[in-house]
């Protein structure tokens, strides 16, 4: 056999993946395929992954343009009308908390602050799939985790003005929240490192012989980190009783998710490789996003092993305070996202129920607003980043250790606390 | 020029220099980073000299070594120094020992630029200094440039060097110049003589250190943001310090720290890194042993507590000019 001989081929080319659009252009999302609410098929929890592979590459969808909850994933929901007012209380205590906390960022209460702006549904309505001492390992775009787990609005605020009040004693950043009791681990900041955690957390229950499952969380562009894929090597060989919740607002940062994608044809697929079960599920459907998490949780608690779930939603506002999305991506492609708002989709299903208004929508915005500055109020009067009552300096030293090694005293000493 | 100009324009320099200069990293390509010291870049190099990598530090330094051992020049970013960690395994055991262990056959030629330090507000995830972590690598070089002028300097020579080295870039000096007083008005580099920078190509050797304030009573050894705290802290204390500002971690410039030390007989060492085995142990040991009969006081160190980094607390944690002058005052009264 001969070698191609050196040096006679054709200048290679490398290939650098762009958006469809740029700032200035319109916005596009033709290339994003929607199947219509109610057509995909939800199939037995026990079906085996190479069965459903077609999951992975459609967007399973409850609420019809009319407000209508149809179709397989729909039936068998079962939700009450109290269910689902909470779903959208939920949903609409987040929203103005984001927004009275970006306004106290401006006004330098706090240093950072990141907001959820279109993807309400998604944290909010996947705490709902979980059962109490299941654990979440959120990434810093599920407060909804925690509002769904009716955690106190005004905790949650003094963790953002790192006051007195402050359950981390102002050590951490903004939004760096942590309430094992609500089932949400400690967020860290370094991107993807809570999503192999998770799956130790659901292989320890299942060591024990517990019954609790977990929830990892992640963003599109972080899927690219290799802690992701020691996830989900790991939750395939042993089976982990976890629910592997991938986030794609199509933005990391300015970076669309074409360059963590890359050519796998969704986030979802990524699953299949590793033989674990995968959907892919409207993240602006507050039903959808719902039935898909019982499914997954099902599973888990069947001791039937992991389940990955794709949520495609829009990430409306910036990544955080720190960023200006219109230098990369133009200013109306929020308003052009073809999933909606997913207030405004539940709140429509609610009306098509018969038990919410116009009216009442409008009337419950304003006393949501209310409560959510009544609370900002009593948490401001405790203290904000550089005012009122703050953590002491002396508590800097706790925590490193269970028991402050000598060094640390001395350094606290010398401190002066 | 601001810092994270003259980063821009060393990287501009180079990439119009030589086409194996290639830029890449998070955010780094149509956006030009989130500090902005690529923007601009992609456009004028196009997409495949200055472009945007997936969310894997562990990719951007390993296919950084791999484009090095295949001829190219990478310029690497991290987004900030607290995300190096999944990069660690191919900066140590790799791109730190692979001109070593093919004895010269295969080499990385390669700068991984990123931001850090505090003064931000930034907390445990945006505020580290791990100069340490890469000084106790045998094989690579560690960079910390203190001014516009240096950054650009440095970071040329940093391209141009055919080992890798890690340039960290302080962060709290990207926009001007931080003396350490957090509640007096911010000062830009415009207003600075080391907002100078020499225009086209220009470089300072690695390895250099330089006195950034003559003196005679102490020797204070300091680099990055340090350098400007501690003149605050010497003229808060109202002591004639040499400081010294490193520049290069490693190789140290030996020569000009003992001949300093040996003139003024007494060191302070500085870092905004937690205390313990942080550098200025290294620098501590060196001193000791390079100027025993010279000293006439032990040598002192001002760091970081051996705390994570705290939001609220940043300026009692931040070692500031307060601290750096009573530390002098000490050093000053010991006989």
């Amino acid at each position: 056999m001969t070698r191609p001989q050196a040096g006679t081929g054709t200048p290679l080319s490398l290939t650098i993946p762009e958006p469809e659009v740029r700032p200035g252009e319109t916005p596009d999302f033709s290339h994003v395929s929607i199947p219509r609410a109610g057509t995909v098929r939800r199939p037995e929890t026990v079906a085996a992954p190479d069965e459903i592979r077609d999951l992975a590459f459609t967007i399973i969808r409850v609420l019809n343009r009319e407000g209508q909850a149809v179709g397989p994933w729909a039936e068998g929901l079962d939700l009450s009308d109290a269910d689902l007012l909470a779903g959208l209380r939920h949903m609409m205590g987040l929203r103005p908390f984001d927004a009275r906390m970006l306004i106290a960022q401006r006004q330098q209460k706090t240093s950072f602050y990141m907001q959820h702006l279109g993807e309400e549904a998604i944290s909010c309505a996947f705490q709902r799939a979980l059962a109490p001492g299941d654990m979440n390992f959120p990434t810093y775009r599920q407060a909804g985790l925690l509002i769904a787990a009716d955690y106190p609005l005004r905790k949650m605020m003094a963790q953002v003005y790192s006051n007195a009040e402050d359950p981390v004693r102002g050590r951490q950043l903004p939004v760096f929240y942590s309430s094992k009791e609500h089932g949400f681990f400690s967020i860290s900041g370094n991107l993807a490192t809570q999503y192999i955690q998770a799956v130790g957390w659901a292989m320890g229950s299942a060591i024990s012989g517990d019954d609790k499952i977990a929830a990892a969380w992640i963003g599109d562009g972080s899927t690219a980190e290799s802690d992701f894929h020691a996830a989900l090597v790991f939750a395939s060989t042993y089976k982990a009783p976890v629910i592997l919740n991938i986030v794609n607002n199509q933005w990391a940062i300015s970076t669309f998710q074409g360059i963590a994608r890359g050519g796998a044809g969704t986030f979802a697929a990524r699953g299949l490789g590793f033989g674990i079960p995968a959907l892919r599920v409207d993240g602006n459907d507050y039903l959808a996003v719902l039935a898909a998490g019982r499914w997954a949780a099902e599973r888990a608690r069947r001791n039937l092993g992991p389940t990955l779930i794709e949520y495609v939603t829009y990430r409306a506002g910036g990544h955080s305070t720190s960023d200006d999305p219109t230098a990369y991506r133009p200013a109306e492609e929020s308003k052009a996202w073809p999933l909606g708002d997913p207030v405004l989709r539940l709140r429509n299903h609610l009306i098509a129920r018969g038990i919410w208004s116009e009216e009442r929508h409008v009337q419950a915005e304003a006393e949501i607003l209310a409560e959510v500055s009544a609370e900002q109020k009593q948490a401001e009067a405790v203290g904000t980043l550089h005012h009122g009552q703050r953590p002491s300096p002396r508590d800097m030293f706790d925590d490193v250790y269970a028991e402050m090694p000598p060094h640390l005293l001395r350094q606290r000493h010398e401190a002066g606390f | 020029m601001t810092m994270i100009e003259a980063i821009r324009d060393a990287l501009d320099i180079a990439m119009g220099r030589d086409s194996r200069v290639i830029v890449f990293g998070e955010d780094v390509g149509y956006f030009g980073g989130v500090f902005r010291c690529t923007a601009g870049l992609q456009r004028k190099y196009g997409p495949t000299r200055c472009f945007d990598t997936p969310i894997s530090e562990l990719g951007i330094v390993g296919a950084g070594i791999g484009m090095a051992a295949y001829g190219l020049r990478p310029v690497v970013e991290i987004q900030f120094a607290d995300y190096m960690y999944p990069a660690y395994d191919q900066i140590v055991s790799e791109a730190a020992r692979l001109r070593y262990r093919s004895a010269g056959e295969f080499t990385c030629p390669m700068v991984v630029r990123m931001p850090s330090g505090g003064g931000i507000f930034g907390a445990q995830t945006h505020s580290q200094s791990p100069e340490a972590l890469f000084t106790h690598v045998t094989g690579l070089k560690t960079v910390v440039p203190s001014s516009p002028r240096a950054a650009k300097g440095l970071l040329m020579a940093a391209i141009e060097d055919p080992d890798p080295v890690i340039f960290l870039e302080p962060k709290r000096l990207y926009n001007g110049p931080f003396d350490g007083y957090h509640d007096r008005p911010v000062t830009a580099w415009k207003n600075h003589p080391l907002g100078e920078v020499p225009e086209g190509h220009f470089t300072l050797p690695l390895g250099r250190a330089e006195i950034a304030r003559p003196g005679r009573s102490v020797t204070v050894l300091a680099y990055g943001t340090m350098v400007h705290v501690a003149q605050s802290g010497a003229d808060a204390a109202g002591i004639d310090a040499e400081v010294i500002d490193l520049q290069t971690l490693l190789p140290l410039d030996l020569e000009t720290v003992t001949a300093s030390v040996r003139k003024t007989g007494r060191c302070l060492v500085l870092h905004e890194a937690t205390l313990t085995s942080g550098f200025g142990a290294e620098l501590a040991a060196l001193v000791q042993a390079e100027c025993f009969y010279h000293l006439e006081a032990p040598v002192a160190r001002v760091a970081g507590w051996d705390t994570p980094y705290p939001h609220v607390h940043e300026w009692q944690y931040f070692p500031g000019p307060a601290r750096v002058a009573e530390a002098l005052r000490a050093l000053l009264e010991e006989v």
